[in-house]
């Protein structure tokens, strides 16, 4: 077996895992913190004590796509870090603030709880506009014209309608009451927006990037990706389904539109990995030529395989652990 | 005014690895002194201890909170400051990383919750374990990041081809020359900086009348901790010293401020470094010391900073940071052993005989921070102006940005850090004032109390 095939194209499969892990999982970290200034006092505690034991981990998968990229891609890690330097810089406040956040608001008094309330709001948008930015600028192959650049911008809008969906979604899951009916409206103003954008970005990215086009709209190969947005539209519908149906809701089956959303970002992600196959930087660097040298590769891959089913398996312990509705665990 | 983008780029990455490095000094310490409280509470049955777990885990999850944080900033920063250093060094260092990442990151991150929410919900012994295995997330992440820092000091392990490094041995380039005693000293110094702010908090609760049945036993195994790690830090910071001799001469000559080589070489205490005429001025000196201390011989020969013209490091900083580093660890030896033998001495817990004490150690409570981070510049700005020891120059590997730019973002990261400094000390100040509850009251007014916990969390 060529090791020197094979291994580039484990890690690329494993630093996408981990990026669209991250996506689903502090999206709904994310999204709850944009949804905060919505809520009461009492409300926002309850929202926090339904991401607190959760968000840390979730946001660890972060530091595991972009390590995977240093890693084994050091070649693309230089040129993505270095063109994406502003948003980055920008994306790592908004996380330090959110992050810090979590402790700050109760621990600092409450005459400073309405500041670190804010500022962890603030710090979950910046996070997820600059998120957005990234991918946008990312997809387009970090060229930086007028084009990629108007395509960034309408990334960076729609990322946050996404991780405000997963935001809602994962309420239904954790709370009950007056909040579990705020988190539906939230879910429903939420979801036209999200599904406005991820239509305009179905119909921007080929036009925005040729080399995707003729992937996509070339015969035999547009039938054969057919189920991908078709998947794409049911899981869209069911989605709306849910947040409309009143026995769903009510019978305890709203985490129904978390599995839909999940479903959502798993086929977006296979569309973006076959867009973008295989190259790491679109149009500028393959995933072969961008690789760390094969032993490098080896001996973190042997660490992989050890590692990760572990880390999968104490994840899953820690989600049934704290399974069920958010009680008010608080960070005092 | 135009700045030299080199310079600003080693300035940010400064001022964030700076402000990282005090949160894991904590949370590295602190963890194992947690999981020594857990297991107090959990054999003895002594609710003081359960008190003293619940109070610090607090204090330990808004430094740990600044630290995952701040870290993230460091694992970005690779690539956005030093794009050469991944590309030519990336095979040896990006394993490194990796492994840091999947042994520690998640494992600390996810039982963090279970620690800190779970009481309820899991077996004692289930609580237990997350415990010790965030200790062993926070002690593996500083194996691997300084297992990387020392190859960059002392490579070994490696073969260059076409100036990429590829890796010969990983057993070589983990367990590096200097490896060892840096993780040794790292570690102990993590640990004396959890026991300084320990005591020192404990101190400060126990001057303002506010302390609990846990205040005095807190401040007794801080005190225990300080009186037997400062002295061994002594001994390990010496080992250290003498590896770097062997190995970086050059951070050598500029930690004691030797300008030529000379045998039976005086120890200067003091003065003040001038690198234009290459002379110490005003200087204190004992005769043969830094020979003795070096070689542990009075006529040993050190070498000095003329035989590394062009390859040594600035010689001030380093100097000035040797010497802030060394005396705060012999302060750290005398109030460490000071406060053994007035806090176990009759177990004596009255703030009004303790006064001289309590003041000393909450004056003392960050002393920690400024030991660690005059120690890291020591060994940081003395590997200079090399990124890997010998082979590579942190000139060679700069990111491309323009000044504008990394200014800017250098400002708000220098605006961000020091906001939240403030309010981590702030709130700590506002934590350790809170007055103690529960443990004083009634046994049905501590009943109650439960109830509320149990509902509302510890």
């Amino acid at each position: 077996m060529d090791l020197g095939y094979w291994l580039p194209l484990f890690f690329a499969g494993a630093m996408g895992l981990a990026l669209l892990i991250y996506v689903i999982l502090d999206g709904y970290d994310l999204g709850i913190g944009m949804l905060l200034p919505f809520a009461s006092d009492d409300e926002k505690d309850v929202m926090v004590a339904a991401i607190g034991p959760f968000w840390d981990a979730n946001e660890t998968w972060i530091v595991l796509g972009v390590g995977i990229l240093l890693i084994a891609f050091p070649q693309a890690h230089s040129i993505v870090l270095t063109s994406l330097y502003l948003p980055v810089t920008l994306m790592l406040m908004g996380l330090i603030l959110r992050g810090v956040a979590f402790d700050f608001r109760v621990k600092a008094g409450d005459k400073h709880k309405a500041k670190w309330n804010r500022l962890f709001a603030f710090g979950s948008l910046v996070a997820s506009l600059c998120q957005g930015w990234m991918l946008g600028a990312f997809v387009t192959g970090l060229t930086g014209d007028a084009t990629s650049t108007l395509f960034a911008a309408l990334i960076a809008l729609a990322l946050p309608a996404l991780y405000i969906m997963l935001g809602a979604a994962w309420l239904l899951i954790k709370t009950e009451g007056e909040l579990f009916n705020k988190a539906v409206r939230w879910g429903r103003m939420a979801v036209l927006p999200m599904g406005g954008f991820l239509l305009l970005i179905s119909i921007a990215t080929p036009l925005v990037s040729s080399a995707i086009a003729d992937k996509w709209f070339t015969l035999p190969n547009a039938i054969g990706l057919m189920p991908i947005p078709i998947a794409t539209a049911l899981a869209y519908a069911g989605l709306i389904w849910v947040f409309n149906s009143k026995q769903i809701l009510h019978n305890g089956y709203g985490w129904l539109a978390f599995v839909a959303l999940m479903v959502m970002c798993v086929l977006a992600s296979i569309g973006l990995a076959y867009s973008l196959f295989p190259d790491i930087v679109l149009g500028r660097i393959s995933i072969w030529e961008a690789a760390s040298a094969t032993e490098s590769l080896l001996f973190t891959f042997w660490g992989a395989i050890i590692a990760l089913p572990m880390i999968l398996a104490y994840t899953i312990f820690i989600y049934r652990v704290f399974r069920g509705k958010a009680t008010h665990l608080s960070y005092e | 005014m135009e700045f030299d983008p080199f310079l600003l780029a080693r300035l940010q990455f400064a001022a964030n690895i700076s402000f990282h490095i005090l949160f894991p000094t904590i949370t590295i310490g602190l963890c194992w002194v947690l999981f020594y409280f857990r297991l107090r509470y959990t054999f003895s049955g002594d609710k003081a201890w359960e008190y003293a777990y619940f109070f610090w885990v607090k204090i330990f999850a808004l430094s740990f909170a600044l630290g995952v944080v701040s870290g993230i900033t460091m694992s970005f920063q690779f690539g956005t400051n030093w794009p050469g250093f991944m590309e030519r060094a990336g095979n040896i260092a990006g394993p490194l990383l990796g492994y840091e990442v999947l042994t520690a990151f998640f494992l600390e991150a996810s039982f963090l919750g279970i620690m800190l929410f779970g009481k309820d919900r899991v077996s004692n012994r289930t609580h237990l374990i997350a415990t010790a295995l965030v200790a062993v997330g926070t002690s593996f992440s500083a194996f691997w990041i300084l297992s990387l820092n020392s190859w960059m000091q002392t490579p070994t392990g490696y073969r260059i081809e076409d100036g990429v490094f590829f890796v010969e041995s990983w057993w070589e380039v983990i367990f590096n020359p200097s490896f060892p005693y840096r993780f040794a000293h790292m570690f102990t110094a993590s640990l004396l900086t959890a026991a300084f702010l320990i005591m020192g908090i404990s101190a400060w609760r126990a001057m303002r009348g506010v302390d609990g049945p846990a205040t005095w036993k807190v401040m007794r195994t801080g005190a225990l901790m300080a009186a037997v790690l400062a002295p061994l830090q002594v001994v390990i910071g010496d080992l250290h010293g003498l590896n770097t001799l062997e190995h970086q001469p050059a951070k050598i000559a500029a930690m004691e401020g030797i300008w030529e080589t000379e045998k039976g070489a005086p120890l200067t205490l003091f003065g003040f470094p001038d690198e234009e005429e290459k002379t110490t001025h005003m200087a204190i000196k004992v005769p043969k010391l830094a020979s003795f201390i070096l070689t542990h011989e009075w006529d040993g020969e050190v070498l000095g900073l003329n035989e590394f013209e062009g390859e040594a490091p600035p010689v001030a900083p380093v100097f000035w940071a040797f010497r802030v580093m060394v005396g705060i660890g012999m302060l750290m030896v005398l109030v460490g052993w000071w406060s053994a033998w007035r806090l176990f001495r009759n177990r004596d817990e009255n703030r009004d005989t303790q006064t001289w004490l309590l003041r000393a150690l909450s004056v003392m409570t960050f002393s920690g921070w400024v030991a660690v981070l005059a120690g890291w510049y020591v060994t940081e700005i003395g590997r200079q102006p090399w990124i890997v020891d010998g082979l590579l120059r942190t000139s060679e590997v700069v990111a491309d940005h323009s000044s504008a730019t990394v200014a800017g973002t250098l400002f708000g990261y220098v605006l961000l850090y020091l906001f939240l400094l403030v309010s981590y000390i702030a709130t700590l100040r506002y934590m350790a004032t809170k007055p103690a509850r529960s443990l004083t009251l009634t046994p049905q007014q501590r009943a109650m109390n439960d109830a509320e916990t149990a509902e509302g969390g510890a």
